[in-house]
């Protein structure tokens, strides 16, 4: 029988007795597989909208400091490694292609095939969480965390030898000023002391830590679900079980886009723009 | 004991207009909370279930007329009342000419009130009956929100911006002064009086220097300003125009930067590098000092040094009462 | 086995067919997820009410003698974080949502039942976390956490307390999801859209606001918590950033956050209008719709809790207007229940009283929201004790009425036993006397100028204060009563032999048994009949028995 088929018409008969059958898949609640299916669909939408306000409303206030501090932001996010950051992106891409492959597997029933791309899946999610190991610990070790030692040092380094800053000194005081070497001659477009230019730059990797940390987080999340569902694909291909439910897989695989979509959006935002 | 006020006394212009609009709001809300309270009691009562002299034939329970009727008179009632309120706080709170300036700013847990001729008061600001007033908030710290029930007018005082109020109070007398913005363990105790004295004994006290506290000759962070004797405000401002090495490029004939001539700063549009006009006011001025690069004024480079964390609020209050006076100075006008 | 006939014995349903612990803290059921709900709000309710006494009694006096500045700064943050939060917001969507839903749509469970027992746990925890931190020495930053106060200035257990308000908003957000996905998927056959009692278009609308408000205040939060943690300069101007952005941020949730309270009160009373007047509910689609044109409008006007923050004139008009338009809404369902009163057969049940308080008491509320949506005298009321007062009147008066109006009329449906009328009709009287005697002397102190967030103030309104201390110990005994009755009628209550002891109508009522039975219905009901269909008798089943055949793996018959 097609998946279609089966949905249509696998039911469920009430006895009375408070028990219910069904191999399982079907529950209780529930008057047919369409209908379940269909209910865990529209449930999994409902969460992503509101993860994407949740995300949104970030995104939103890293936006507004962005355009209130543009220059200093270009500045600290040339510490961001695009490499790394190119190497994530194509992981995730290729782990939600691998993903909507065990999806497919899953709904064809053919759990060997399920369980391997979800383990693929599993190992690029591990890939991306490696890169991210090695991005934080360069940021750690160069004092870019915004916790207590947090120092704009290496971001005016940089910035100097891109002659996209400058000392000045002044009555005694030292100011930055921020602008950009065109033709061997410095144009500056704003002076700041340097501790605005700390302050400002530590919003940066604030707004960069908060908003790669919760994607992080919801990786590594997608992460334990991924291996359960490996566990229960691989137990279902020895025990070679003919019809099992693919909804967890689809499920997770529409989190797992989601997850994707927003590194999408991150990685502009945070290391390309301005660039 | 029962000699107690259901109603603030209305000392202002602006309180008297508010408080016409707050009465015809409650002769509504009267109206249709009655129709709907005793509309409902009655309802209730004649229909009750023993009660079987009453016609209950035709109970239709849809009927788009009624629908639609009190669909539309509330609507439009709504949108008559909205366009009357939201034009009277657009005269109230937009911009206006003609007025005095106080400052005040907002600290836990007390008010600073700085006239432009140098008194300052404490928690307590004296002010003249029939001429139109403007105050300019900030705060030190955390957002406070000055309040006289009497004028109906309040504003918040946010720290790192000014916001501007206007009133015109009309009765001479005393009236509570109240920070209603939560604001830490003394809230309740941020309160003061605000004294309101005819024009002539008004002119009188501030030439006296006000009552209470001494005159400025020094400012709030202990900075001696030179020379004694009764200071203004934009006289104040001087002295720290020169104590913070303004005049080093400003207003110095043989400066060695080029830069923009402040006499000419308040109240005229000011052109940007990057194209935008915005008017030279009080936010203005106080952003390019403390962050000149902000908005770099057209035709000249970003060369001032920001000034941020080397000013108190206080200082920024007197450098810009100074620079009003230029421009004040220049036009002959008040 | 579950038979059709009632025997008059104990017979298994959904309260006594399991009584280990563990049957109900690990129980799917969602009746059984609406008591364990009902428990735990109760007891934050009281500890919040606890809270507001402790406030009453110092404002008695004009001076600040009973408590300390701090200590009365953390009574009024408690008691704020504790009502919305862990009181009003759950209320009724978690108690009688999620009993009543499942049954009004002729459905076994709600979509997700191990998401609803998850739910709960998130509320538990986050309500404990909440707790803890109040005992750990509390928070004074009021329930809006303003900032720069909340991240930069204020001393406490801040943190702590925004990581429960976090995890109770989890709760919020799947039972939100949970509600949306049934109504849209488990309604019987013939269930449609439009023949839905409208508490389900209440709790639609609501899960709508719940699901898409709720996200944005817990990032806001954690924003603040990492600020206080890391000092990264978001919303304190001293390290670069911008205090009004935290407003705008927690006002776009807390402002549907009032709708999530006060829509499904207006559900309930909606339900129990239709059952004591024993009518249908004037203009249905009318009132349906205008559930849905609040949720929607109500997203769109946070503004108006900035005007005086110094934003600009022109948000501030579009703030009013949308402001001005939400309550058009409301009015067609005030209009809409009156006219489902007249030429009904009206019964005076305690459930009426508190429906026809709701109707006083949340108009007064309402018609004072427009002085406060009112640009020019916004100003002048707002952070006064007008703002209290209306907030409560909404709150109190509608929302907490609604509730009571649901306790009562649903507590045979859910506990098998009827409270004692008398008592009832007495509880009812004393909360809408004590209710009015507490907060409308608070319009006339906030006109006044008198602000909120005080515990002291000038001797001329000591008078006005007193009655209002006096007004909420009466309004305290009238809370009290019904824990009181209705904990007694649960062992010594009438006990209900009809399952439709009101004469109502809905599927809850088509049971054949008084109290539901662990999977509601035996037999899906198809249904065939208009919602609130007075016009015609009771059938004694709703719903046309069909066998179905079972399939799985292809087999038919």
């Amino acid at each position: 029988m097609s998946v279609q088929e089966i949905e249509k018409t696998a039911t469920l008969e009430h006895t009375g007795d408070g028990h219910h059958h069904g191999d399982g898949i079907l529950g209780e609640q529930f008057e047919t597989l369409e209908q379940q299916n269909n209910a865990y669909l529209i449930g999994m939408w409902a969460f992503i909208v509101q993860e994407v306000l949740f995300f949104g409303a970030i995104f939103t206030s890293y936006a507004i400091y962005r355009y209130k501090y543009v220059l200093e932001f270009t500045l600290a996010h040339h510490e961001l490694n695009v490499w790394f950051g190119s190497l994530n992106t194509f992981v995730l891409l290729l782990s939600s292609y691998t993903m909507a492959r065990a999806v497919r597997a899953a709904m064809q029933n053919r759990h060997k095939k399920q369980a391997i791309y979800l383990f693929l899946t599993f190992l690029l999610a591990g890939e991306f969480m490696l890169n991210k190991y090695f991005e934080y610990g360069a940021k750690f070790e160069h004092h870019l965390f915004p916790g207590g030692d947090y120092s704009a040092h290496e971001v005016v380094k940089h910035a100097k030898e891109k002659g996209e800053l400058r000392i000045v000194e002044e009555n005694g005081r030292e100011f930055y000023e921020l602008g950009k070497t065109r033709d061997g001659q410095f144009i500056a477009f704003k002076r700041v002391t340097p501790e605005e230019f700390e302050q400002r730059t530590r919003l940066f990797f604030g707004f960069y830590f908060i908003m790669t940390g919760l994607h992080g987080l919801h990786v590594l999340v997608g992460m334990i679900v991924i291996a359960i569902l490996i566990g229960r694909a691989w137990i279902d291909h020895l025990k070679n079980k003919p019809i099992a439910d693919y909804m967890p897989v689809e499920m997770t695989g529409l989190y797992w886009h989601l997850v994707d979509i927003v590194w999408i959006f991150l990685f502009p935002l945070l290391y390309l723009i301005g660039r | 004991m029962w000699n107690f006020p259901l109603v603030p006394p209305t000392a202002s212009e602006e309180g008297a207009a508010i408080s016409i609009l707050y009465w015809v709001i409650t002769a509504l809300a009267v109206i249709f909370g009655s129709i709907v309270l005793f509309g409902a009691i009655y309802l209730a009562v004649r229909y009750r279930a023993d009660n079987n002299a009453v016609d209950r034939s035709n109970a239709v329970d849809t009927d788009m007329r009624m629908e639609l009727a009190w669909t539309i008179v509330p609507l439009v009632l709504a949108l008559v009342m909205f366009a009357w309120a939201a034009k009277l706080y657009a005269d109230i709170y937009a911009p206006r000419e003609g007025y005095y300036e106080v400052f005040v700013i907002g600290k836990q847990w007390m008010w600073h009130c700085q006239h432009p001729n140098g008194v300052r008061e404490n928690n307590m600001l004296t002010l003249p009956a029939g001429r139109l007033v403007k105050v300019t908030l900030i705060s030190q710290d955390v957002i406070h929100a000055f309040s006289i029930p009497a004028f109906r007018v309040k504003r918040d005082a946010v720290p790192g911006r000014y916001n501007a109020m206007y009133f015109t109070p009309t009765k001479p007398g005393e009236y509570h002064l109240f920070c209603t913005e939560y604001c830490g363990t003394k809230h309740s105790e941020m309160i003061g009086k605000v004294i309101v004295l005819p024009e002539e004994e008004f002119q009188a006290w501030l030439e006296k220097g006000g009552r209470g506290l001494a005159t400025a000759t020094t400012s709030m962070d202990g900075n001696a300003a030179a020379g004694g004797g009764t200071l203004t405000l934009a006289q104040q401002g001087e002295q720290t125009f020169k104590a913070l090495g303004c005049n080093a490029c400003h207003l110095n004939p043989n400066s060695a930067v080029k830069v923009p001539d402040i006499t000419k700063t308040w109240g005229s549009d000011i052109p940007l590098a990057d194209g935008r006009t915005v008017k030279g006011d009080e936010a203005y001025i106080r952003e390019s000092i403390l962050n000149p690069g902000a908005k770099i004024h057209k035709g000249y480079q970003n060369l001032m040094p920001p000034y941020q964390g080397q000013v108190s609020e206080e200082q920024l209050v007197q450098l810009i009462a100074y620079i009003k006076s230029l421009a004040d100075s220049r036009t002959g006008g008040n | 086995m579950a038979t059709a006939t009632y025997t008059g014995t104990e017979k298994p349903n959904y309260l006594n067919w399991k009584t280990s612990v563990a049957s109900w803290l690990f129980t799917y059921d969602h009746k059984r997820l609406g008591i364990l709900y009902l428990i735990s709000i109760s007891i934050f309710f009281f500890i919040g009410a606890l809270a507001a006494m402790f406030i009453r009694l110092e404002l008695m006096t004009p001076k600040g003698d009973l408590l300390t500045s701090d200590v009365y700064n953390k009574m009024f943050t408690t008691h704020g974080v504790i009502m919305i939060f862990l009181f009003l917001i759950p209320s009724i969507p978690a108690v009688f949502g999620n009993f009543l839903l499942p049954l009004m749509i002729g459905a076994r469970d709600v979509a997700f039942p191990r998401l609803n027992l998850l739910s709960w746990y998130f509320f538990i925890t986050g309500g404990i976390l909440v707790l803890i931190a109040l005992f750990r020495g509390g928070i004074d930053t009021g329930w809006t956490f303003y900032t720069p106060y909340s991240s930069s200035f204020a001393k406490g257990e801040v943190s702590l307390a925004i990581v429960g308000i976090f995890l109770a908003g989890f709760s919020s957000i799947f039972t939100g999801i949970n509600f949306l996905v049934t109504i849209h998927k488990m309604r019987a056959p013939g269930m449609t859209w439009f023949r839905l009692p409208l508490f389900v278009w209440a709790m639609y609308a609501t899960s709508l606001l719940q699901v898409l408000g709720t996200p944005v205040v817990a990032i806001t939060l954690l924003l603040v918590a990492v600020e206080r943690t890391f000092r990264i300069g978001i919303f304190d101007p001293n390290l670069g950033g911008d205090p009004i952005l935290f407003q705008h941020l927690f006002w776009f949730y807390s402002h549907p956050a009032v709708y999530i309270m006060i829509l499904p009160a207006m559900g309930v009373i909606s339900e129990v209008i239709s059952a004591f007047s024993k009518r249908r509910v004037f203009g249905y689609h009318f009132v349906a719709f205008s559930s849905l044109a609040i949720a929607i409008i109500g997203f769109l006007v946070w503004g108006h809790h900035m005007f005086s923050t110094g934003q600009s004139i022109y948000a501030g008009i579009v703030f009013s207007f949308l402001t001005w338009l939400v309550a058009v809404p409301s009015a067609i369902k005030i209009f809409n229940w009156m006219a489902t009163i007249w030429k009904g057969r009206v019964h005076w049940d305690t459930p009426m009283l508190y429906a026809l308080g709701f109707m006083g008491l949340f108009v007064i509320g309402g018609l004072t929201g427009l002085h406060l949506a009112a640009m020019a005298t916004n100003v002048h009321l707002t952070d006064t004790y007008f703002v209290v007062a209306h907030f409560h009147y909404v709150m109190v008066g509608g929302a907490i009425m609604g509730y009571l109006a649901a306790l009562h009329f649903w507590w045979p449906k859910m506990t098998g036993r009827m409270y004692p009328e008398g008592w009832g009709k007495l509880a009812a009287m004393l909360v809408f006397v004590g209710f009015n005697l507490t907060f409308f002397p608070q319009f006339i102190l906030g006109y006044m100028g008198m602000p909120r967030r005080y515990h002291s103030y000038p001797e001329e309104w000591a008078v006005l204060n007193v009655l209002s201390t006096a007004g909420s110990s009466v309004l305290g005994f009238g809370y009290l009563l019904p824990v009181i009755y209705l904990t007694w009628s649960l062992k010594y209550g009438k006990v209900v032999t009809e399952r439709n002891p009101w004469g109502a109508r809905g599927l809850e009522w088509e049971l054949v048994d008084p109290v539901p039975d662990p999977h509601n219905f035996e037999r899906t009901p198809i249904v065939t009949r208009p919602a609130y269909d007075y016009a015609h008798p009771e059938e004694p089943t709703g719903f046309i028995p069909k066998p179905r055949p079972v399939v799985v793996g292809g087999k038919d018959g």
